[in-house]
């Protein structure tokens, strides 16, 4: 039985995804044996989609993204599966090739703006760059495109700040700066990998601003790597939570909001302080702690974690892998559980008030209250 | 970027006083006699009295300090009020009563040995330990990084007198490749002066070699694991421009200070390797001077080497700020 492919679902779409990644594998040796990074990642973005990749740290989702990018060293991993970018395969093509579509055709933005521009360079030199590697261009016209970068990303008097260097730069300006790379050759995908964790909270929302606006311009699509599933209910159209090197379930995001089936992402959703329950309630966090990638558990990843796996006969969640399977269109969900099960916890679970509260009155409730959660720290 | 440079200098001014004071202190408290050291065996009270006088021992210390501090600026006379006074020209750093010449002079006749022999020496260590160290750093954990590491700890670990000594004796004695080191200068007779160094060279440049593979190598693999050496290859850097262009030259700021301050320490006298290819530098000087506890020679090479180290800090802070833009703000 052949697991059914989200990319190929999504291709007989009217859209043709740009990117579509099919069971994407990416091992490294280590001292204490394989670690196993990522195992059978499947997805798929189209131009001027954003997709939110969630899960907690080490589940993934940043190898995935560095792997896209042609950017894990494969002296020292392994990486199998297939990458499709805009109808050529990245996996198997060689360094060069994928080097001259890094920066051009794919572009990515890292999670610390601190310390992911190099300290010696103005920054005017690293945007010209960046230009200069795939276009030639001469460096006058390069640095004029940084300015028209810097001042498209909102910096202020982007003419004089082109010759700043980073460190007279602060956090929230110089993620702008990493932004204005990566698009100063209008990539048609941005990976974002957790662009606003290092950022204060009123910068991280102007970051996730200008990255949307950015985006409806270039027509971009994008991968959004976040733990922080506020950001993913206002930005994304797509989610895949990742769970232990996969995906275990993904979904538009109206879906897996309203109705999330695979226990995990019920247990992601119910942790987020909600305004809608009682102040009594105490969040719901999931027991225990992501698995080793070096030792993943038989069955189920998520078994060990799972408070439901009682509910499914014959020990399955201990012995048989589950596969990621539509439950409804669009909707893929990797668990035994049936789905009627899988439907009414997650009802119970997300309606404990019974306020039955809707879609988007969860979300950006859960938004804000994340929101403000954050800032009080 | 004009005040940091003043404030380093002016710092470097007032250090380099401080240190003068400290070292003259220093060398004058010590036990003995310094006008008894200058007859030997001739001497009687009398001598004594009169060379302590001559050479200006019988003023106060104070006295003594700024006679010395001047000397330096403007020169002096020892023993002014004898019928043969010892003119000292600017910069006077003293008069050796046991070698009867000035230090200056001493100094000036060594120091062109020992100049030769630590940019020859400096020159071969920073080329072979750098691009050494990069090539382990860019072949980590593979053959030939574990070769080049094993050989270099056991580099490191060696004495430079046993290493030497080995050379002299299979190169020079045994196999008589090399004629007997003796030191003539590059501008009188550059083959004789390439024979003697090259030996001292090369046992100089192992031991620095090797300790400069090892800094090299860990800098630059600290640094190819830094976010913006992802950032470059995020980019679509050809990954050569990510070595040369992003990672080393972050990494090998930090080199520079080392270098810089190992061949002003190297400048000021390296004596073990003088001493065993018999090289009249300022290494050989210097051992000189304190078996003969000649102490104004003392107090001059002293003197001479500290200053060096002083500069050649001053030179590196300077350039680090070239290099890295982050420094001018401090």
């Amino acid at each position: 039985m052949r697991q059914p492919d989200i990319a190929r679902q999504t291709e007989k779409s009217a859209e043709e995804p740009y990117l579509s990644v099919h069971d994407l594998v990416v091992k490294f040796p280590s001292e204490d044996g394989v670690v196993n990074a990522v195992e059978g990642v499947s997805f798929s973005v189209a131009r001027g989609k954003t997709l939110a990749v969630v899960g907690e740290s080490g589940s993934g989702k940043s190898v995935t993204a560095l792997a896209i990018m042609g950017l894990i060293n494969r002296k020292s991993a392994t990486v199998k599966g297939e990458v499709w970018l805009d109808g050529q395969e990245l996996v198997d093509s060689n360094d060069n090739q994928v080097r001259k579509l890094r920066g051009s055709k794919m572009a990515m933005i890292f999670q610390d703006p601190m310390s992911s521009l190099h300290p010696f360079y103005r920054v005017g030199a690293q945007l010209g760059e960046a230009a200069r590697v795939h276009r030639k261009i001469s460096k006058a016209a390069a640095r004029a495109e940084a300015i028209e970068m810097l001042s498209r990303v909102g910096i202020p008097a982007p003419k004089r700040r082109v010759d700043d260097y980073p460190h007279q730069l602060s956090g929230g300006m110089r993620q702008r700066v990493m932004i204005a790379m990566a698009l100063i050759n209008s990539p048609a995908l941005l990976i974002a990998d957790e662009p606003t964790t290092a950022l204060d909270v009123t910068v991280q929302a102007q970051i996730l601003d200008l990255i949307a606006k950015l985006q409806s311009e270039f027509n971009t699509a994008v991968i959004l790597i976040t733990h922080d599933l506020g950001i993913v209910a206002d930005v994304a159209d797509d989610v895949a939570v990742m769970y232990a090197g996969r995906v275990v379930e993904s979904a538009p995001t109206s879906k897996l909001y309203g109705n999330p089936e695979m226990p995990y992402t019920l247990g992601l959703l119910s942790s987020i302080p909600r305004m809608d329950r009682e102040r009594t309630d105490r969040l719901d966090p999931i027991p225990g702690n992501p698995p080793s990638p070096l030792r993943h558990p038989s069955g189920c990843v998520f078994h060990p974690r799972c408070k439901y796996k009682e509910m499914v006969p014959n020990n399955a969640c201990a012995e048989v892998r589950p596969d990621l399977l539509e439950a409804e269109p669009a909707h893929f969900v990797r668990c035994h559980l049936p789905v009627e099960t899988r439907k009414k916890i997650a009802s119970e679970a997300l309606n404990v008030s019974g306020g039955g509260a809707t879609l988007g009155g969860t979300v950006s409730a859960a938004a804000a209250a994340a929101a403000a959660a954050a800032s009080v720290q | 970027m004009a005040a940091y440079i003043v404030r380093r200098v002016l710092l470097a001014l007032m250090l380099l006083a401080v240190l003068s004071v400290a070292v003259f202190v220093l060398f004058n408290m010590l036990p003995g006699d310094p006008a008894r050291l200058t007859c030997g065996k001739a001497c009687t009270p009398d001598l004594i009295a009169a060379n302590r006088h001559r050479l200006g021992y019988d003023q106060p210390v104070l006295t003594q300090y700024t006679n010395f501090v001047s000397g330096i600026f403007v020169g002096r006379v020892f023993s002014a009020d004898s019928p043969k006074p010892i003119q000292c020209n600017a910069p006077c750093l003293g008069y050796s009563f046991n070698q009867h010449e000035q230090v200056m002079t001493l100094i000036t006749r060594a120091a062109p040995v020992t100049f030769w022999l630590a940019i020859g020496a400096f020159i071969l260590w920073i080329f072979i330990g750098v691009t050494v160290g990069i090539f382990a750093a860019l072949r980590r954990g593979r053959w030939q990084d574990r070769i080049i590491m094993g050989v270099s700890l056991a580099g490191y670990s060696l004495p430079s007198f046993f290493f030497g000594l080995l050379l002299v004796f299979f190169v020079i004695i045994k196999w008589k490749w090399l004629p007997f080191p003796s030191y003539v200068s590059p501008f009188v007779d550059p083959v004789k002066f390439l024979q003697t160094m090259i030996l001292p060279w090369i046992v100089l440049a192992i031991l620095y070699a090797a300790f400069y593979m090892r800094l090299t190598r860990n800098q630059v693999l600290e640094v190819l694991n830094d976010d913006y050496v992802r950032t470059a290859r995020a980019k679509g850097l050809p990954e050569r421009t990510v070595v040369v262009k992003h990672a080393l030259r972050a990494g090998l700021t930090p080199i520079v200070t080392a270098a810089g301050l190992d061949l002003a320490g190297l400048l000021g006298g390296a004596i073990i390797s003088e001493d065993i290819f018999s090289l009249p530098g300022l290494g050989a000087l210097s051992v000189d001077s304190i078996t003969n506890s000649d102490l104004p020679l003392i107090t001059g090479i002293t003197l001479l080497t500290a200053a060096l180290i002083i500069f050649a800090n001053l030179v590196v802070d300077l350039l680090y700020a070239v290099v890295d833009p982050r420094v001018r703000l401090a």
